[in-house]
């Protein structure tokens, strides 16, 4: 990938990142910071083509690790969001809104 | 599969995660927002299975799939809801180890990487690393495993003289092409390691929420840094939204607290607090009882609450909605004062005021509530102490200096329930338990209430 093209891709999703979380109210910013934590589960995706592509032993080794440490972040990241949205959620529920 | 289709469905994933991502910072929306990212992963994670660069572990990959998912499962339902904030952070620790892992495979393979791509993969490692060993450190200190914080002689210079090591090392792995030493990929990876650790050992307990929102940070770059490694725009997009969102939340967080974020990753002066300690005199301390406390609160015509940790840690909002609500009954006007960082993480009090069936519309924000303090005949502050700090207004050599607080000292009468004769997290001595109009009760926040509970009824 053209290293500029890269630089592109990284400023924008720096400004949307940004844009979606700089007005989040407080009592908010711990679930959407699960969410961040969720959503780093893409990883997976490269952790399992760098498995399934290894040559050495060595490489599925690692390999192996990355798979299983980026789907215990997707599966575990999940629950803990969503555990957290619905701490929440009861919150604002109770309110009658 | 045609590359173009799994290609495709990357694009899809991505917008998911977005769109998704986008969705969990409004209220209504977030349970929609995460299911949508989590299809996102869904469908991704499948459909690189029929990836053309996967010849090979099918079924190793299967089982590490499933592991990882049983091992995220159980770790992620035994998880109480105080430590979720270093849960969350702990599993991008995971996702942040897998891209350092990634990026060690794709150095060592010797494929066509460009230097940048290499520059890239291995700042993602170092990033990921630290983000690894720190959130273990982290979950450690949280559990009571590491009890105190930690800080070496010249820990600065130590934490400083390992990055340029480390810096060194990458650089000379970069530089030696397809020739460098595998031993310099290794020393790198271990003292990239030692370094999140050497980050977080001195990080006091009241910052680590800060702290693992910048570890969750520094995953989501490294994520995106061995994305562009890896050529894959969606991971790169991804990881680069994700860190980049939990830095400015990390940033909002520390703001409110007033703790410069530079140093909950350099670790700050701890002189400040320890002269503050040193020099607190024994000053007079008024204490008073449950059945005082109640006759105060029943002659008062507007009551101010502001919880805090104390509370969490007794469990003491059931008691607290109860008491709420006899005081309603006998006509007091009740309400509720949340500081934003009050308790482990933001939203912490407003989830336990409303498990104990407490109205929203009796609490409010620091900004709402902060002029009414003045015309409140009593504050009851139950295990609450560096929020309503007044030295933060006043001591401008004070570490908390500058924080917003609750400005409670302005009320006619201040009652604090508190568990002992310690100061808060910050260790900072707090002036409010010793103006005149102010009433201490020692004990366990649960039972105090109880008591001023039966003493209120009795009135």
């Amino acid at each position: 990938m053209d290293a500029f093209v890269a630089l592109y891709i990284f400023l924008l999703a720096i400004v949307a990142g940004y844009i979606i979380s700089s007005k989040v109210p407080a009592i908010f910013q711990t679930s959407l910071l699960s969410g961040a934590s969720f959503i780093n589960s893409i990883i997976l995706i490269g952790a399992m083509i760098v498995l399934g592509n290894a040559e050495t032993t060595i490489q599925t080794v690692i390999g192996f690790i990355a798979v299983t440490f980026a789907a215990a972040n997707a599966v575990g990241g999940y629950i803990i969001a969503s555990r957290l949205l619905q701490l929440f959620k009861k919150n604002n529920d109770a309110g009658g809104e | 599969m045609p590359d173009i289709i799994i290609q495709l469905v990357y694009f899809l994933g991505a917008i998911l995660f977005i769109l998704g991502f986008k969705k969990m910072n409004a209220p209504n929306t977030t349970k929609h927002g995460l299911l949508l990212a989590g299809v996102g992963v869904l469908i991704t994670v499948l459909i690189t299975f029929f990836h053309h660069d996967i010849n090979t572990n099918y079924l190793l990959m299967s089982a590490a799939l499933f592991i990882g998912a049983v091992l995220g499962f159980v770790k992620a339902n035994k998880t109480n809801s105080e430590s979720m904030p270093q849960s969350s952070a702990l599993f991008s620790g995971l996702g942040g180890a897998a891209a350092a892992a990634i990026a060690a495979v794709e150095i060592i393979k010797l494929g066509p990487l460009t230097d940048i791509a290499k520059y890239a993969a291995l700042l993602g490692a170092l990033l990921g690393c630290i983000c690894f060993s720190g959130s273990l450190v982290a979950n450690a200190k949280l559990k009571g495993i590491i009890k105190d914080t930690i800080n070496l002689p010249l820990h600065h210079w130590i934490n400083a003289l390992v990055l340029v090591v480390v810096v060194t090392f990458g650089v000379a792995i970069v530089l030696n092409g397809n020739n460098f030493e595998i031993n310099y990929l290794v020393i790198f990876f271990i003292l990239a390691l030692i370094l999140g650790v050497l980050i977080l050992l001195p990080i006091d307990n009241d910052d680590l929420p800060i702290t693992s929102a910048l570890l969750i940070a520094f995953s989501g770059f490294a994520i995106g840094l061995v994305g562009y490694a890896l050529a894959s725009p969606a991971i790169m997009i991804v990881g680069f939204l994700a860190g980049s969102s939990a830095l400015t939340i990390s940033k909002q967080i520390s703001n409110s607290k007033k703790r410069p974020l530079p140093s909950m990753i350099f670790g700050d002066e701890d002189s400040a607090k320890s002269e503050l300690k040193k020099t607190r005199a024994s000053k007079n301390i008024k204490e008073i009882n449950a059945n005082d406390a109640a006759s105060i609160m029943a002659l008062a015509k507007n009551i101010i609450i502001v919880p805090g940790y104390g509370m969490a840690v007794s469990q003491a909002q059931h008691k607290l909605g109860s008491l709420s609500k006899q005081l309603i009954n006998n006509d007091v006007s009740v309400k509720f004062a949340v500081h934003p960082v009050a308790g482990r993480m933001p939203g912490h009090m407003n989830v336990l005021l409303n498990e104990a069936g407490i109205s929203h519309t009796l609490i409010h924000d620091l900004e709402d509530i902060n002029d009414e303090f003045e015309s409140t005949d009593v504050v009851l502050i139950i295990g609450a102490n560096d929020v309503t700090n007044p030295s933060a207004r006043s001591d401008q050599s004070g570490p908390l200096f500058g924080m917003p607080i609750l400005n409670a000292d302005t009320a006619k009468n201040v009652i604090v329930i508190k568990r002992g004769d310690g100061t808060g997290f910050t260790d900072i001595d707090n002036p409010l338990f010793y103006q005149s109009n102010t009433g201490l009760i020692y004990g366990d926040a649960d039972s105090v209430l109880d008591d001023l509970l039966s003493n209120l009824k009795s009135i």
